[in-house]
């Protein structure tokens, strides 16, 4: 088993024929993962990779019975997307957009409130079962069916765990990009929950950075409730407090969110916590 | 985006929260004539820098004649203000701004902004006004009250209440105290501010409350739906590479080390920054070139790179998922056509087409080292950087 998504899943693209959907909607098509259709307002009706277009999320959820959606609309537009495929009665979505202002991303968290549905993102590369689904930007040829569950709040780290994790040939059990803004969907204890609970995952990759307390958080949830060995990783120890370094979420302020302490709290937790990102794998392995 | 005290002030008045009566001034003697009609028998001048700490710094005088005005104002107009958080660059002083003085019985302090934890905007208040904030929050936390604000019903008069009863205000002033709260927040909703913070607010001898000093910080990414605050961004405030950079579409950070760095998204770039200084280096900067990347944008960030002159070494490392390497390659040959690269360039590419990228690189004939291990591209660009 993986988590949160496998070769059932059927998956709805919002924002399907712009530039971004187009191109990562083939990738997922061609890597195996059951896209049903798209979604983009006034094109409804049309074939597009020869898949069906519609209007709304609703008569797209109606007739493909797609449980997943995954969004490449630009910022502005994002938080509408979010709420219309909650609306839809989607379970996952998968939100790759990148920059949408943290007061809509707030009044989105709190509208999803007991509607029951999951986020990831957004700014986030995606989720990916490797060899079953793919959701989002990560290229997929570097993934190997295996038994690592790799989570991250960055892309090209993500995709550095997971060709490190391939290369000493454990592959993954599920890749989940929870992203880089302050507010969003799933967060760390979130998934490791998850693995923690799922047969496949033997061994879990935490990639955290700079910025807000959820790895902290995820040292105390680890330290009571995960039994499975967590290689983790914390990237900004170099940034300078006060300047946001590229991800919006990714600060250090009022001497708070450092990854000093990062390292520190999981650290203390029992976890290894590799200084350089280039021993992930290795030390992944080790731990086995 | 960050915006000038004098302007945070102007919005303060346009959603009712009083200010100091005041105007700003970029010549000496507008400063004095500004002074003049405001009237009084004090004044004080502030030096306008995006940066906090102006007082310590010689950036906050006060004035007891019309002569102290153009003094004071002549001495800070055109310098550079060096404060604890500007650098040693410190920031360009081009504007003043004049305001009135008041006899003052009480600073509080008081502040607005997006608590990522609770998901919630939240107020922050104490009775330690005109300190560090920070400072009194491992001093002494129990000064410290906050409350969040529900998204779906707003900041309630309750709320208001709690906090000017904590601050022991009476009367009048518990009414005043809920006006400028309720203009906080509708402010940080219509212009998306990412921070409001009012340090000190400060209660006068004839109980009135006033913001004595206003500092508000914008979120970038929704920035580009208020044109009337973008028209307040005063570039000159900023680092000159960080500004071209965003011309350009690139999150870029200036440092202090001697290694460039060229990385493809965010958090490999704060990592590849990392294993720099673990392997005895210090990296120049942070560059992300970001996800949809063009051979010019490469190109550019290249170029910005090698535009610090403290750079020594520089180390390309790209993890192509979407950004094709071959692309990186063709973006840096660009780049070193254009320009006279006097420094070793590490390159390490992985992912997507990075032979094509490697191949593009290694048949160039310039001096580029290829590395496909990036702890040895690391190793590598410490040591050239060393030598150099």
């Amino acid at each position: 088993m993986s988590i949160l998504i496998n070769k059932e899943t059927k998956v709805l693209c919002q924002g399907f024929t712009g530039k971004q959907g187009t191109f990562h909607s083939q990738q997922a098509v061609d890597y195996g993962t059951k896209l049903v259709g798209g979604v983009t307002p006034e094109r409804g009706g049309e074939i597009h990779l020869g898949l069906p277009v519609f209007n709304t999320v609703e008569e797209a959820v109606r007739i493909t019975g797609a449980g997943a959606s995954v969004i490449y609309v630009p910022p502005f537009y994002a938080a509408d997307a979010i709420l219309e495929a909650v609306d839809a009665g989607i379970k996952i979505i998968v939100c790759i957009t990148e920059g949408i202002p943290i007061l809509q991303m707030l009044r989105v968290k709190a509208a999803m409130a007991g509607a029951g549905a999951l986020l990831i993102g957004p700014n986030c590369p995606g989720v990916i079962t490797p060899g079953e689904c793919k959701i989002g930007i990560m290229p997929g040829n570097i993934h190997l069916p295996g038994s690592i569950g790799i989570v991250s709040r960055s892309g090209t780290l993500t995709y550095e765990s997971v060709y490190q994790t391939t290369n000493q040939g454990l592959g993954q059990s599920t890749c989940v990009g929870i992203g880089g803004d302050p507010i969003h969907g799933l967060n760390f204890v979130d998934v490791l929950s998850r693995f923690q609970a799922d047969e496949q995952t033997k061994g879990i990759v935490m990639v955290g950075e700079i910025g807000g307390g959820e790895e902290e958080e995820a040292a105390d949830y680890i330290k009571a409730h995960v039994t499975k060995p967590v290689v983790a990783y914390i990237a900004g120890q170099t940034a300078p407090p006060g300047k946001r370094m590229g991800h919006a979420g990714a600060i250090v302020t009022g001497g708070k969110g450092t990854a000093e302490g990062k390292v520190a709290a999981l650290k203390a937790a029992g976890i290894e916590v590799v200084s350089s990102p280039t021993d992930i794998g290795l030390a992944m392995k080790g731990c086995l | 985006m960050n915006i000038h005290e004098y302007q945070a002030k102007q919005l303060f008045r346009n959603y009712g929260i009083p200010v100091p009566d005041g105007q700003q001034a970029i010549t000496p003697e507008s400063a004095g004539q500004i002074a003049r009609q405001l009237d009084g028998d004090g004044w004080v001048v502030k030096a306008q820098v995006h940066a906090g700490g102006r007082g310590k710094a010689g950036g906050v005088k006060l004035a007891k004649s019309l002569a102290e005005v153009a003094e004071f104002s002549r001495q800070m107009l055109g310098t550079r203000l060096i404060t604890h958080q500007t650098g040693e660059e410190g920031l360009p002083v081009n504007t003043l701004l004049i305001e009135k003085t008041y006899p003052i019985k009480r600073e509080f302090y008081l502040s607005l902004l997006v608590d990522r934890g609770s998901e919630r905007i939240i107020f922050i208040a104490s009775a330690a006004g005109g300190m560090d904030i920070e400072t009194v929050a491992k001093e002494s936390p129990e000064q410290i009250l906050s409350l969040q604000v529900s998204p779906a019903a707003g900041l309630q008069a309750y709320q208001c209440r709690k906090i000017a009863y904590a601050l022991t205000l009476k009367g009048q002033q518990i009414k005043a105290l809920e006006k400028i709260m309720q203009g906080m927040y509708q402010l940080f909703l219509a212009k998306d501010a990412s921070q409001i913070e009012i340090n000190p607010l400060v209660e006068t001898q004839t109980g009135d409350l006033f913001a004595l000093d206003a500092k508000i910080n914008f979120d970038d990414n929704a920035v580009a739906a208020h044109p009337d605050i973008l028209a307040m961004k005063d570039a000159g405030q900023e680092d000159e590479k960080e500004n071209k950079a965003q011309q350009y579409g690139l999150n870029y950070i200036t440092l202090e080390g001697n290694i460039g760095c060229m990385v493809n998204g965010a958090g490999l770039a704060m990592a590849t920054m990392d294993l720099v200084k673990l392997k005895g280096g210090m990296p120049a900067n942070f560059l992300d070139v970001g996800g949809g990347t063009s051979i010019e944008k490469v190109s550019e960030a290249f170029k910005l790179i090698l535009s610090d002159h403290s750079v020594k070494a520089v180390l390309v490392n790209i993890f192509g998922g979407i950004v094709k390497c071959d692309i990186i390659a063709e973006g840096i040959l660009a780049a070193v056509q254009e320009v006279h690269v006097n420094v070793p360039v590490v390159v390490r590419l992985e992912g997507t087409n990075a032979e094509q990228g490697r191949a593009l690189l290694s048949n160039s004939g310039f001096n580029l080292f290829a590395a496909d291990d990036l702890a040895h591209a690391a190793e590598q660009v410490v040591a050239l950087a060393e030598a150099a």
